[in-house]
């Protein structure tokens, strides 16, 4: 259900841009007006959420650790698991942050019923890999995008390209991020089909995502590949958006118009999705904090001054009548 | 807040790592630079024709480039029946001699790197 609705979502959207520009002729709309709103979207969406997650408050230390803490000098502690200082946290998040660390960790349990029925745990490293491969594709790929966007272009662009297209293969040559781009986001896809337990779990949310970027990257190596574009106007046209001159050369082929629209759709879908995640990943509690709850007295800043009746005050208060009836008193 | 100042350079740092190509083009002030084709010759057409050699002249030279190397076959047939020389050095440099201005032109706007040049000599330039 999630997936077909996401499928035919993603489908009507390229349909869309194909029929606005190539039968109505809205260049401007798709080609000006839709990146625009998309920027504004992503980058006032995106700010708005972080500040509304900073205002969230975090009274305690709740990281989650899987090494030694620091403890006694004779014992030796991993920092780097189970940080003590801000320095450990700082590499524990940068490895969380480029290399996925906790997802390489993750396990898989099955029950086998043969020989006889237990349930086993195995490693998992699957979707780690893909996830791993997916990210750093889509960063070199946005990065290697700078090509369109400056001029004259920066000088790392020409070396990831280089990079990317270091086989030489077919002409224009093929990228290798483009290759595993669209394997890795396949993958995610058919995991999340082919597994029933993360398919019972699976809703729009995730196939709509992925389908849309799936879109987008399939429609650039169309456009790279087959359906070409005139390159000299299409980057007249990013570079006019980046400097604020927009202008809409004639004779851009649809297939970028196609291109740009879902890529506007994932910036404006961006800040109201599980994407935020990109953000999210900086501010996760249970990975951005030193573990110094025993070196550190933490008071819960939001702890207010509680208005309390102590034993002392209460028999100052009822000594006379306690005394009355008997009850013993602590102070005469 | 909690940690609000370090949240705040950190999305500091978001923003201008996703406007880079706006203050990047604003601090270079190229951005309304559009190369410029110089074509340098009395023909009036090029093999094909100019929209298809604008898109697919890469595959073109490619398939130019197999069929010599690999097959010994040099005779292109055009789409009008002309007869052509599979040649990049006598067919498309006779016309388009001056490569600073013509082919680099749009490669080096669009970051392209062809590898004509890893085996061809490049032309000495005709001046204008």
């Amino acid at each position: 259900m999630g997936a077909s609705f996401s499928l035919l979502t993603v489908l009507v959207l390229v349909l869309l841009a194909f029929m606005g520009v190539r039968v109505a002729g809205w260049d401007p709309l798709f080609g000006v007006v839709i990146p625009y709103t998309a920027l504004f979207v992503f980058l006032v969406g995106v700010v708005y959420r972080i500040w509304d997650w900073a205002k969230s408050p975090v009274p305690f230390r709740i990281p989650t650790t899987c090494g030694q803490h620091k403890s006694h000098p004779w014992i030796k502690g991993n920092n780097i698991e189970n940080p003590s200082n801000i320095f450990g946290v700082v590499i524990r998040m940068a490895l969380e942050i480029l290399f996925f660390r906790s997802l390489f960790r993750n396990t898989k349990t099955e029950l086998r019923a043969d020989p006889s029925p237990r349930l086993i745990f195995g490693e998992n490293k699957w979707l780690w890999a893909a996830g791993l491969a997916f990210h750093w594709s889509f960063l070199f790929i946005v990065v290697r995008h700078l090509r369109f966007f400056t001029e004259p272009i920066p000088f790392f662009v020409g070396l990831i390209e280089y990079m990317d297209g270091l086989f030489e293969i077919g002409v224009p040559t093929l990228y290798m991020t483009d290759v595993v781009i669209l394997a890795a986001v396949t993958y995610l896809f058919l995991r999340r089909v082919v597994i029933p337990q993360v398919r019972y779990i699976s809703i729009a949310a995730d196939y709509f995502p992925l389908f849309l970027i799936l879109g987008v990257a399939i429609s650039g190596v169309l456009m790279r590949h087959f359906y070409k574009v005139d390159m000299l106007r299409v980057k007249e046209l990013a570079t006019g958006l980046f400097s604020f001159h927009p202008v809409t050369p004639e004779g851009i082929g649809v297939s970028f118009y196609i291109h740009l629209f879902l890529v506007s759709i994932l910036l404006i879908y961006f800040p109201f999705s599980k994407l935020m995640h990109m953000a999210g990943v900086f501010l996760s509690p249970t990975r951005n904090m030193p573990n110094d709850n025993r070196k550190r007295r933490h008071i819960n800043p939001w702890d207010y001054p509680v208005k309390v009746h102590t034993y002392e005050e209460y028999e100052d208060e009822f000594r006379e009548k306690m005394k009355k009836y008997g009850i013993p008193v602590e102070k005469e | 807040m909690y940690n609000g100042g370090k949240i705040f350079a950190g999305l500091i740092v978001f923003i201008c790592l996703i406007t880079f190509p706006v203050w990047y083009n604003v601090v270079r002030g190229k951005a309304a630079y559009r190369p410029e084709l110089k074509i340098v010759t009395e023909e009036k057409e090029c093999v094909e024709s100019s929209e298809y050699m604008r898109n697919e002249h890469m595959h073109l030279l490619d398939d130019w480039r197999n069929s010599v190397v690999r097959e010994n076959k040099r005779t292109y047939t055009a789409y009008d029946g002309k007869e052509h020389e599979m040649s990049l050095s006598n067919t498309c440099l006779k016309c388009h001699s001056n490569k600073a201005d013509f082919c680099d032109q749009c490669h080096n706007y669009l970051e392209v790197t062809p590898t004509c040049w890893d085996c061809h000599v490049i032309p000495e330039e005709k001046k204008l």
